[in-house]
Formats: C-alpha cells, structure tokens, sequence
C-alpha cells in the first residue's frame, strides 16, 4: 500500500541523458530556463521546444509521464494566457463585442508566456525524471559549495536532505505497520467526524514519532561512531565524474541557444 | 472458529513494477484448540499468510473463512473478525502508545465496545497472564524494558479475549531467559484456555518443543504439514531451503550417518540423550 509510493518521480533507466552528470542536467536546466527568459520571439521559442522535445525523445521516458508534470501548473497557464488576452491593448484591436476588447499583442503575449512555462516545467521534469534524487543532492551539493563562505553550510544541507529522502520509504513501512497492528485491535481510522478522526490517528502518529526519535538517535550514533563531523575534509565514495557526454552535451547546448537566441 | 484456507493466492501490488507473489495456491485447515508452528524462511510468505487470517489483507485469488466468516464475501465485517482472532505483529512492542500501560492494553477491549469497568479487570487478568505485576498499570509503556515492552503489547492483544492467536515472531529479540518465559506462558495459555494457537517463527528449537502441528512455508508454498516428529524427518530437505532442524535432532542424525541405530527426531535434548544413552548400552558401552 504506502510503502509502494515512488520517490520524487525518478524514471529509472540508462539512456544518454540518465547518463549525464547530475551537476550538468543541473547547471544545464539552470541556464536553460534562464535562455527562456532572455529569448523572446516565436522562432527562439520554436528552436528551444524542439530541443526539449529532443532531450525527452533522448531520455527514453515515457511521454506521458513527462507531460504529468504539467498538471499541477494547468490553472496557471490558463490564467496567463487568459489575463494577458483580455487585458492587453498592445497591437491590432482584432475582437471588440460589448465591453471586450482582444488585441493580437495580448493574443500573441499570452501564448508565448504560456509556452514558456510549459517548457520550463518540461525542462524541470526532465531533470527529476533522469536523476536519481540521491544524484540530485550531491549536484545541488556542489552547486552550494561556492555559498559555504557565506556561511551556507553546504554539505549538511545536502546530508539533511539525502538522510530525509532516506527515510521516507522507511517510515511509511513503518506507518503500515503500525496502522495494521492498531487495526488488528479493532482501531477505526475512517469514520466519525473530524475530531475523533483526527484522535483516532493518535495511536498511529505516537508510535511513529517515537520511532523517527529513534531512528534518529540511533543514526547520529551510528554516524558519530564512523567519526561523521560533517563536511570538512571529506571525500566520497561515489565520486562525480564528467565524462565525453557531459562534454557533447553542453556543447549542443551552447549551440542550440546561441541559434535560439540569434533568431 | 475452525480456519480455513483454500486456494489461497496473494499478490503485493498487482499491475506496478512493485509486482510481488506472496504465496502460491496455500490449502490450508486449522481445527479449534490446535496449536500450530508456522515456520519459513524471510519472505517464504508467513507474516502474509497470518494477516489474511484476521482480514487485514484479502487474497488475490481462493477464499480465506474463520468461522462463519469469509473475508472476501461482499459487505463483510471484519472488525468482528479481528475481535475473534487476535493478532500480535513482529516487535509488537512498536505499537505502544498510550499514557499508562493500563490505558494501552484496554484499547483492544474498549475498541470491541466493552465497558469501561469491565475492561479494567481484563487489563489486570492481561497483566498476569504475561507475568507482569499489577503495580504496572500506572506506568508510562515507555519506560519499560523491552521484555517488559513486548509483554504490554501482548496483553494488549490478549485483553481482547481472542478465540485464536496468532504470534508472529513473539520472541524475536528478546534474551533467551524472556524468550523461554514468553514462549512458556503462551504454551500456558493454550493449555489453560483452549484457545487456537498460531506461532510464526523461523527457529526451530523455539517451535519444535511447544506445537503440536508444523507448518513449513517455502517461497509461498505449503512445503510440509505435520506433527514435529513428521517434519523433522526431512532434515536433508529442510537443510537445501536454509532452515535446519533442532539440534537434538541434528545429533542424532549425524550418529545415524556414523552407523549408530538411533532414532532419526528427538525434539528435546533430554530426549536425544536419552536416546543415546540407550544406543550406548546396547553398542556395550559402559554405565
């Protein structure tokens, strides 16, 4: 039941883009949407699609997934491409009917805002669907690495969230667990109105807590008792590697947004 | 509540990458008052055979019935059910939650709708049928040992008067001398109560000495079903699926191998020596 709740969305595979170094489809994503934001025509728009569709085509993720991201930003899109239609007066007036007036400015404003975003989720999509989010953390690790003299503790952020990541399959087994123990004792999670529901889960969310205490103690003493003292002087023992690919394929992409935005 | 299973196939997540079998065509009959020793490797589908049993899981394919009830009937009511069969999971321990241990273990009756005085006493009846003392009702679980700990949550299901037990690996972690005691006053209790007994374990010498029926699960399967001494006669076979016999009957057979004529299962060492001895005297061994 929950424990069968996949990660992030990570697509596992070994296609060209899985392949990549997650500092590059990192580094990458990053520069790509800041093209999105510097390109302005339809042509750059069309030349940056293409390449998107390219990547996903490259990636060998099912398309469908892919476009799920898409779902949550749908409102957001519809509203861009809704208010900019309605309320700009940029262009040639081509509708005008009682109190509603559609310039083509508005028309061509709207749809290319819209794009954009469509593309900057795909392009996120890509990144998350490809990389493990182990990978991930260790990419945004270096990427946080030049902030350490801020003060950014680079390293225990990307600890934090990679122990976080960790646990969450382990906890929700244990959830399971203990739902179906408390079941077995003719606990009843579902009906009554909303307080006594909300007290039902008591025996559930108790036993859960004390055990992520536990988890945790037992863990940092696990981390103590290996020496762990945090990101000083440490080495890995997966360590990140470019390759000839990484190399192709920040060459394609200079190329391509240079194109992109030429045009 | 006789138990019956038939046909019974279980399958985790059908349809998802996460696709997994969990038991095979499992036939299956328990009678009233048995007391029967589940026994299996990790993942040989144990732990699911008994969640079926009080309805938590459902088969896939087969009927499971416990009494007059089959789980997979339309609009049945299984909390009926979960009251008659009680199950304590694997480190039951984790399901403590309460303020006092008194509170903890008269959840399962207040759940069934008995009332509140009525609860109390089972509480203590509880208590002492797991050979805690009574002063430990105003406890937080907490602080408790986790012997102690393990008990609470076994009361916690006794209190609920089930007609059948089922323990999944009620000793699992616990030193050896709670492990005798835990074990001895379950054995206790199926004595005294004549209640249904089912005991999930992967040791050997824990099961042999108290059941009196023996279930060997292998990958989903029902590999062999009979009296210890029945079973333990596949030594070679229960060796190839990682399980092993007691060591009272391992003796033996490696003095059978060496030419000795004893007999092939001892459950018990005091058994085993005495079959020994015997050989010895008969060889013209001394006193």
């Amino acid at each position: 039941m929950l424990a069968n709740v996949t990660l992030g969305q990570y697509f596992p595979g070994a296609s060209v883009v899985h392949r990549l170094d997650p500092r590059t489809k990192l580094g990458m994503s990053f520069a790509y949407i800041m093209v999105l934001f510097i390109a302005t025509s339809w042509l750059s728009y069309s030349v940056l699609g293409l390449a998107s569709l390219l990547v996903i085509w490259l990636s060998q993720v099912p398309v469908k997934m892919v476009l799920r991201g898409l779902r949550p930003i749908l409102m957001i899109l519809s509203l861009t491409v809704v208010l900019h239609v309605f309320t700009s007066r940029e262009g040639v007036e081509l509708v005008s009917f009682w109190f509603v007036r559609i310039y083509s400015g508005g028309v061509t404003q709207g749809f290319l805002l819209a794009f954009r975003l469509v593309l900057l989720v795909l392009s996120t999509s890509v990144l998350t669907l490809t990389t493990s989010p182990i990978a991930l953390t260790d990419a945004i690790e270096v990427a946080l690495r030049p902030l350490r003299r801020f003060g950014v503790p680079a390293h225990e952020l990307a600890m934090m969230m990679t122990i976080a990541l960790r646990f969450i399959p382990t906890l929700l087994e244990e959830a399971e667990k203990i739902m179906k123990a408390q079941l077995a004792r003719g606990a009843d999670f579902e009906s009554g109105g909303l307080l006594k529901r909300a007290k039902s889960l008591l025996p559930l969310l108790i036993p859960l807590f004390i055990s992520a205490f536990r988890r945790a103690d037992e863990l940092a003493m696990a981390m103590e008792a290996r020496c762990y003292r945090g990101g000083e002087g440490r080495t890995k023992y997966k360590v990140l590697k470019y390759s000839g690919l990484d190399a192709y394929a920040v060459a394609s992409f200079v190329v391509i947004s240079a194109v992109a935005l030429a045009l | 509540m006789p138990i019956q299973l038939k046909n019974v196939s279980f399958i985790y997540s059908p349809g998802t990458p996460f696709e997994r079998q969990a038991l095979r065509g499992v036939d299956l009959t328990i009678a009233d008052g048995e007391f029967v020793g589940i026994i299996g490797q990790t993942g040989s589908g144990k732990s699911t055979l008994v969640q079926l049993l009080n309805g938590l899981l459902k088969p896939t394919q087969g009927t499971v019935t416990v009494g007059e009830i089959t789980t997979t009937d339309k609009g049945v009511r299984l909390r009926p059910l979960r009251q008659s069969v009680g199950l304590v999971f694997q480190f039951a321990e984790h399901q403590l939650f309460a303020e006092t241990v008194a509170a903890d273990i008269a959840f399962g009756p207040l759940n069934q709708g008995v009332a509140p005085d009525e609860a109390a006493a089972r509480v203590d009846e509880a208590l002492l049928t797991v050979g805690l003392p009574l002063e430990m009702k105003e406890r937080s679980p907490f602080e408790l040992s986790g012997g102690q700990m393990r008990r609470v949550a076994i009361a916690g299901v006794l209190a609920m008067r089930p007609r059948v037990l089922i323990l999944d690996e009620p000793a699992a972690g616990l030193d050896p001398r709670g492990r005798d005691d835990v074990l001895a006053r379950i054995s206790a209790l199926h004595r005294e109560r004549s209640i249904t007994v089912i005991l999930v374990s992967h040791s050997m010498e824990d099961v042999a000495r108290l059941v009196n029926r023996l279930v060997v699960m292998h990958e989903g399967g029902i590999l062999h079903d009979g009296s210890p001494r029945e079973v333990f006669r596949h030594a070679e076979n229960l060796a190839t699926i990682g399980l092993g016999v007691p060591q009272a009957t391992e003796v033996l057979r490696r003095l059978r191998l060496a030419g000795w004529s004893v007999p092939a299962v001892a459950l018990t060492l005091e058994e085993a020596r005495q079959f020994i001895v015997a050989a010895w005297r008969e060889r013209g061994g001394g006193a």
